[in-house]
């Protein structure tokens, strides 16, 4: 038993450290992979899904394209057929979640996953190594699949000849979409401890991953530019939007993929109580412990400025943001194609003339009510959507409404008006409402982002706690009281301003 | 080898680990006793650099946890609480396996997996699946996986546990080979006292997350259960020998032909008190030690524990 302490004699400390990043993971993906192969609750639908599946799939289109053409309908069978590729391809890869939830969260609960964790890999290596190999497989089956059924398309009966770049189309789809079903796996499964909590979790990702399938069935079906050389110009859109969807998720599942998370987090039960407790403590809490403020101004002190102070760098994006899609406004609004040519030479007091009739109480109450009810909806929207969308929502939904305003400034200006009276329009309540809403989207993008890097030190499950403690508390303790104060304001006092101004 | 200053870990809230202070000299045994959830098995993933402490340092072969987490973990073989063995495959593979990420040649891997498994009466197994090992076997299989890159260091939690006492008697054997021929310094988590009493030179006593009490054995028996006792027998009845003697020793009971007394160096004193007790034409028939067991100084340790908790309290 006398041995020396073994020195790494295959050192890889020469190469350059992505090689040596990707080397280590794929010790892992090996073994994994390996292990796959091995269990024949895998292995036997990737056989029939890769082998079998594509003959059904073909003998249906055959009989499909047989019966529309009975009825003249030979596009309805033509544009049939990719969707079957799809299909094809889709149905292998859903085995990819299976294996990931396995490879991860399975490994959690037969706890064989600390002995890996106590190797000198890093947190990356194990997850790149893991995720590849949640995904080969499947999407070995998949691509082979798809392969079998184009070349059963292409050499039997049917003698499709699809357009390449669809076929290519479809290809990438399958990857992405194989590509965001792992890498969400990935995430669920950092944050369960069983293979049924995972598995019930995954609803959240089998659901979204429908919708999408159905919608890229729509559109092959129904796309003007179906027989295009370039491909379907929406499906390039989807492969996009699902490339930058995988990109955040990896960031999540990065953030989320390391020891202490894997060790730590238990999510395996809703407790509603409990849950809603937080809530409330976290919107009473003035510090990073969750006590409570002693009164209302303590609150404001300790609890809602501090947490506004937090949203620094959310609040700067939103703000470029808004200011980018506000110059957008106003150069669509340039371009000669865009323009509305407005009617020239309308007096300005005719103009206050349509507004003064409004001015009255129940017109004026009823428009403020209205006003923060839409306000807060898209507001509302925005958090909602952005917990899904890595705070890309509150980015998208918010600014709309400046990239309108520029484009009808620019409007007005082209007329030959003076803009003044859009300024008062706008400012009067906008002094107020600008910045809440500044806040509410800044709040909203940090609550979805924040998974993607929580703070050093400290897990996602606390980052994201503390990030809805600061949300609730700028919710009620600014942006509520904002909404009503810049609706009011917009309702009653906006429009004797706009009056003026025109002269009226 | 292993030093740790106030390790603090913190989940939540709970303060799992609290100021734990370490330090294994190299070539030494550390035996963690501790009831369950006491906090060992988080102390040993800390030294591992599995989880990050969220206050105080600890070194492993002079390489930080908090700094140099890829580091520490190639200088450390760790044993988990649970074996953690992948069931489908091979013994061979599974070591072969931990070997590439260790970065042993092709021929280190075979080699070294051999010696250990032929060490642990596993070879017969080597071709095996592991789902048809016994628990012993795994838990063997898994302590081979720890010494496979003979580290330096082994942080070990609860190594025989599962085993049989053949099985448990080649573990203990293995390590005090390797403390005493290759100077490897090992922290063992134990519930086994014997165990730990014959391996560990010194032992670390761990209740809620603090170390109440750490030294050698004789250092925490001195300290927790006093000085040695000894029990004379003589010849007949004792005639008042308590009272004679008392200027020397402390008579702690006494019966009709036995005594006990305590006594600081009975290396010292014992020679004498002897020499004593033959002039007063006593004849001494026995003199020995009453053995003090880690399990009288783990009990007698947590029972002060408690007693000073509830001073606290009130």
């Amino acid at each position: 038993m006398a041995t020396q302490a073994v020195s790494p004699n295959l050192s890889i400390a020469h190469l350059p450290k992505w090689r040596q990043t990707l080397s280590n993971a794929l010790i892992i993906t090996r073994r994994e992979v390996r292990d796959s192969f091995r269990d024949w609750r895998i292995i036997t639908p990737i056989i029939i899904l890769t082998f079998g599946f594509p003959f059904v799939a073909q003998f249906l289109a055959g009989k499909f394209l047989g019966f529309v053409s009975d009825y003249g309908a030979e596009i309805v069978g033509e544009r049939t057929i990719p969707f079957l590729l799809m299909i094809v391809g889709f149905f292998p890869i859903s085995i990819s979640l299976v294996i990931a939830l396995e490879t991860f969260v399975g490994e959690k609960e037969r706890r064989s996953l600390e002995p890996l964790l106590s190797t000198p890999l890093t947190n990356t290596e194990l997850y790149i190594g893991k995720t590849l190999a949640a995904m080969i497989p499947p999407l070995a089956a998949s691509i082979g699949g798809m392969l079998v059924y184009l070349t059963s398309l292409l050499t039997g009966s049917i003698g499709w000849r699809p357009p390449l770049a669809l076929v290519i189309q479809i290809m990438l789809l399958t990857v992405v979409q194989a590509l965001v079903m792992v890498t969400g796996a990935v995430v669920v499964s950092s944050q369960t401890t069983s293979t049924r909590a995972a598995n019930l979790l995954a609803s959240f990702i089998v659901i979204p991953m429908t919708l999408l399938i159905q919608a890229e069935s729509a559109i092959m079906f129904l796309a003007p530019d179906a027989e295009s050389p370039n491909g379907i110009s929406s499906l390039w859109a989807i492969i996009v939007g699902m490339i930058v969807v995988t990109v955040l998720l990896l960031r999540v599942g990065n953030a989320v993929f390391n020891r202490e998370e894997l060790l730590g987090r238990t999510i395996d039960e809703f407790n509603l109580k409990a849950i809603f407790s937080n809530i409330g403590k976290w919107i009473r809490a003035v510090d990073a412990k969750g006590n409570p403020a002693r009164n209302l101004l303590h609150w404001y002190r300790e609890g809602v400025f501090p947490a506004v102070r937090r949203l620094e760098p959310a609040a700067w994006i939103t703000i470029g943001v808004f200011i980018l899609t506000f110059l957008g406004g106003i150069a669509v609004g340039q371009l000669p194609q865009w323009q509305m040519h407005l009617p020239q030479g309308v007096l300005m007091t005719d103009a206050a003339g349509f507004i003064k009739p409004l001015l009255s109480v129940p017109t004026q109450s009823g428009a403020w009510m209205a006003i923060v009810g839409q306000n807060g909806g898209i507001l509302l929207a925005a958090l909602i959507l952005s917990l899904f969308t890595f705070g890309t929502a509150a980015l998208i939904l918010t600014p709309a409404v400046y990239f309108i305003l520029g484009y009808l400034f620019t409007q007005v200006v082209a007329a030959g008006y003076n803009p003044t009276f859009m300024l008062a329009a706008i400012l009067t309540h906008g002094i107020i409402e600008i910045p809440v809403i500044v806040l509410a989207a800044a709040a909203a993008l940090r609550m979805g982002a924040v998974v993607t890097k929580p703070p050093k030190g400290i897990t996602v499950g606390q980052a994201w706690s503390m990030t809805l403690g600061d949300t609730i508390k700028i919710a009620f303790g600014l942006v509520v009281p904002g909404l009503l104060l810049a609706g009011f304001i917009e309702a009653f006092i906006t429009p004797q301003v706009v009056v003026k101004v025109l002269g009226g | 080898m292993i030093e740790a200053y106030e390790l603090t870990k913190i989940f939540d809230g709970f303060e799992a680990v609290r100021n734990v202070s370490l330090t294994i000299p190299p070539g030494s045994v550390l035996a963690v006793l501790g009831p369950n959830g006491a906090g060992k098995t988080t102390t040993v993933r800390m030294l591992t650099s599995i989880l990050e402490p969220t206050s105080g340092w600890a070194k492993i072969d002079g390489h930080s946890v908090l700094t140099e987490p890829e580091m520490v973990r190639s200088k450390v073989g760790v044993l988990t609480e649970q074996h953690g063995l992948y069931e489908r495959m091979k013994a061979i593979e599974y070591l072969d396996f931990f070997g590439r990420i260790y970065r042993m040649s092709a021929d280190e891997r075979k080699k070294r997996s051999l010696q250990l498994m032929e060490r642990f009466d596993l070879t017969f197994a080597i071709e095996k699946r592991l789902g048809d090992y016994s628990k012993g076997m795994k838990q063997k299989l898994a302590l081979v996986r720890a010494m496979l890159h003979n580290p330096p260091v082994l942080l070990l939690d609860e190594p025989t546990s599962a085993m049989d006492p053949l099985s448990a008697k080649q573990v203990r054997d293995a390590i005090v080979e390797l403390q005493r021929d290759e100077q490897r310094t090992f922290l063992i988590t134990t519930h086994n006292l014997l165990e730990a009493q014959s391996l560990a030179n010194k032992i670390a006593i761990i209740r809620s997350g603090r170390i109440i009490a750490q030294g050698s054995m004789d250092e925490l028996a001195r300290q927790f259960v006093g000085e040695p006792v000894m029990e004379l027998r003589v010849a007949g009845v004792m005639n008042g020998l308590a009272k004679d003697i008392s200027d020397m020793v402390t008579v702690t009971e006494a019966g009709r032909d036995w005594l006990r007394y305590s006594v600081a160096e009975p290396q010292v004193t014992n020679p004498a008190l002897l020499r004593k007790i033959a002039g007063l034409g006593v004849d001494v028939v026995t003199l020995s030690p009453i053995t003090r067991t880690l399990e009288d100084i783990y009990l007698q340790v947590v029972k002060e524990d408690e007693g000073g908790k509830k001073d606290d309290q009130r």
